[in-house]
């Protein structure tokens, strides 16, 4: 069992025939992603790895009952290529770009509230459903089958934590890269409601970071709404206030909202073990299975 | 990216927002003939950014050639906070009755734009913010269509802002929110609008923000953005680089891939008991050139006794980090510092094939490679 994604998923890839675009669909076939459909604006007619590319998402709905999207789409273009797949009739749409203007994502923001697409990212590594397919750039020999759901706020901090849970033999229902951006689709509280609602889903895992306060907010939610286990992680204890660390969301700011200390109080008032180090986390996942 | 007040102020006038008569000065004669011009009394503001530049003597209220000559003195060439200044702003003084704030931010809980008004202007708003709340007026703004004009006058007339300015305020703010809008704005704000005895509003400070993911289609403000570059000279070489990076206290150089995996590895290095020099993310997919100018920027930095390089690769390749590194340290006839290499992920075989290891010392694990930097750097200050 898995959220969001499984092998009967139809995919189609919008930016297939970019760097990223080619090279990502190329991995995701690998891995078994059943990816029908990519979507680049004059490129109808071409195929890339095999896959029919279409002029619009529109189309590769139509023709190939595609289902998500995966996007790879320069930052410049990314606000519009969000647009075009929630104005279609895909369940997920899924967007990897680094780098979208904030404004734009205000707009789009705007639209979530008018479609039943759900948005994935953007700035996120995508999800992956073990041994059955991956939406997105996660390197898919980590991660093993298994019943441990993960939502993380980083792609490369997911990355490290599934290596340590894979290691001591502890396999993944789904593993969900929300991003870093300050706003984005998806978030904690839905991920988390989600997995809640996943029988398969025995415990979760949640590695946030600094900025914002998304992690308090799914606190107050894992308190009143989630039976399942989870253990915490976050990340940027040591950052200074107003600094960006690499991620446009993770900044303390000047008034000390969004620091670690404030996120973990949180957690642990939930009832959420945090772990130190990435290694913890995995301790306190065993304790919980 | 943050512009100066200067620069702020002028992208403000030039919108219509009106700001007192001001020049920038790089020296003493520079200021005497900018003050002559506007007139005394003039205020003469160090252009750094940082906070509290008041407190620090960075900001001086002069009324004669002779108090301008002093103050000019000792604020051109002053160290504020570890930032030199080489440009104040003269600017003339204005005389006040009243100090209001307005501000238009991205609200980023509800993911939409904020505008704000408050009378408590002139002092720090987010003290304000805690203290008293209500103090600030907050409206919220649908993106789709823009403020309408009736938002810009409900958050003037719920803010308590007299009826006799009310007007100007609003219109203010609207002026703001389209700046804001047009500029791919972060922050903009007013701190204090200031309201003479005859009912003029005035912006005598100015903040921008604006988004540096939305550089590439704000050619003006990039173009600032060389003139306005950070003072610290790592910072710098770190823009021309294009690195993510943070300078901090502490001696021991961190490199890695991925925000939320660098500030791991920095709140590792505190968890074992060291204190991490920098952040730097190489971010996806960084090939051996990369790595390389990573290394310089670290050995750049004189605090630095040791490195730990953790590369978890997604994007990124074991390989292509495994030759970045060789190439930076071959080049060296002594290694600076000791090097702690950790891989894995994508080609980290690969990677640990390619890898030097006379040059630096190879952990398997992310815990014990931090641990082991963190010796060195003990070993480095001993």
């Amino acid at each position: 069992m898995s959220v969001l994604v499984d092998d009967d998923t139809r995919v189609v890839v919008q930016g297939i025939t970019g760097g990223e675009g080619e090279f990502h669909a190329g991995q995701m076939i690998e891995y078994g992603t059943n990816v029908v459909a990519g979507a680049v604006p004059g490129k109808g007619g071409q195929e890339v790895h095999g896959v029919p590319v279409y002029d619009t998402v529109d189309q590769a709905v139509r023709e190939e009952d595609a289902d998500a999207s995966v996007i790879f789409v320069p930052p410049a273009f990314a606000g519009d290529a969000i647009f075009e797949a929630l104005d279609t009739e895909l369940d997920l749409a899924v967007a990897i770009t680094e780098g979208v203007p904030t404004q734009d994502m205000a707009k789009v923001n705007k639209r979530l509230t008018e479609t039943d697409t759900r948005l994935l990212g953007p700035n996120c590594p995508g999800l992956i459903t073990p041994g059955e397919a991956k939406l997105g750039i996660l390197p898919g020999n980590i991660f093993a089958e298994g019943n441990v759901g993960l939502v993380s706020r980083s792609g490369t901090l997911t990355y490290q934590v599934v290596d340590n849970l894979t290691n001591r033999g502890i396999g993944q229902s789904t593993a969900i890269g929300i991003g870093g951006d300050p706003i984005i689709g998806t978030d904690f509280v839905d991920a988390l409601s989600l997995f809640e609602d996943d029988p398969e889903t025995e415990a979760i895992v949640m590695c946030g970071e600094i900025g914002g306060e998304d992690e308090e907010e799914a606190a107050a939610f894992i308190a009143d709404n989630v039976e399942t286990p989870v253990a915490g992680f976050i990340a940027g204890r040591t950052a200074p206030p107003g600094k960006r660390m690499g991620h446009a969301g993770a900044i303390v700011s000047g008034s000390g909202t969004g620091t670690a200390e404030s996120k973990i109080d949180a957690l642990n008032d939930a009832g959420v073990p945090v772990g130190d180090t990435p290694e913890e986390v995995a301790d306190h996942v065993e304790d919980l299975l | 990216m943050k512009l100066h007040e200067y620069q702020a102020k002028q992208v403000f006038a030039d919108a219509g927002i009106p700001t007192p008569p001001s020049q920038l000065a790089e020296d003493v004669d520079g200021v005497l003939s900018a003050a002559g011009e506007i007139g005394y009394p003039v205020a003469i503001k160090a252009q750094v950014q940082v906070g509290g530049r008041g407190k620090a003597g960075g900001i001086e209220l002069v009324s004669d050639d002779e108090e301008a000559r002093e103050a000019a003195d000792s604020i051109l060439g002053m160290d504020l906070k570890g930032i030199h200044v080489d440009r104040v702003l003269v600017e003339g003084a204005v005389d006040f009755v009243n100090e209001l704030y307005v501000g238009v931010t991205m609200d980023r809980g509800e993911g939409k734009p904020v505008a704000m008004v408050s009378t408590k202007g002139g002092v720090d708003i987010e003290a304000v913010a805690e203290e008293t709340p209500d103090a600030i007026v907050r409206e919220h703004v649908d993106p789709a269509f823009g403020m309408h004009p009736y938002q810009a006058r409900k958050a003037v007339y719920d803010a308590g802002v007299d009826r006799e300015v009310a007007r100007d305020v609003a219109s203010v703010l609207t002026t703001l929110y389209e700046l804001w809008d047009d500029r791919d704005g972060a922050d903009a704000e007013i701190n204090p609008l200031m309201v003479t005895d005859d009912d003029e509003v005035i912006a005598a400070d100015a903040v921008m923000n604006v988004d540096e993911d939305a550089l590439f289609r704000q050619p003006e403000i990039a173009e600032m953005q060389e003139e306005a570059a950070s003072g610290d000279e790592l910072e710098q070489k770190a823009d021309e680089y294009d690195f993510d990076y943070v300078r901090l206290e502490g001696d021991v150089g961190i490199i890695g891939n991925g925000a939320g995996l660098v500030m791991t590895t920095l709140d590792l290095v505190d968890h074992y008991g060291g204190e991490p020099a920098n952040f730097l993310d190489v971010g996806g997919g960084a090939k051996a050139e990369r790595i390389t100018n990573a290394l310089d920027m670290v050995f750049s930095d004189d605090n630095v006794e040791s490195v730990v390089f953790n590369i978890f690769g997604g994007i990124t390749r074991g390989d292509e980090v495994a030759r970045g590194i060789n190439e930076a340290l071959e080049a060296f006839d002594e290694i600076p510092k000791p090097v702690v290499v950790r891989l894995a992920g994508t080609n980290w075989e690969e990677g640990m094939e390619i890898l030097n290891e006379d040059l630096v010392t190879v952990e398997g694990t992310l815990e014990s490679a931090v641990q082991r930097a963190v010796e060195y750097a003990e070993e480095g200050q001993a």
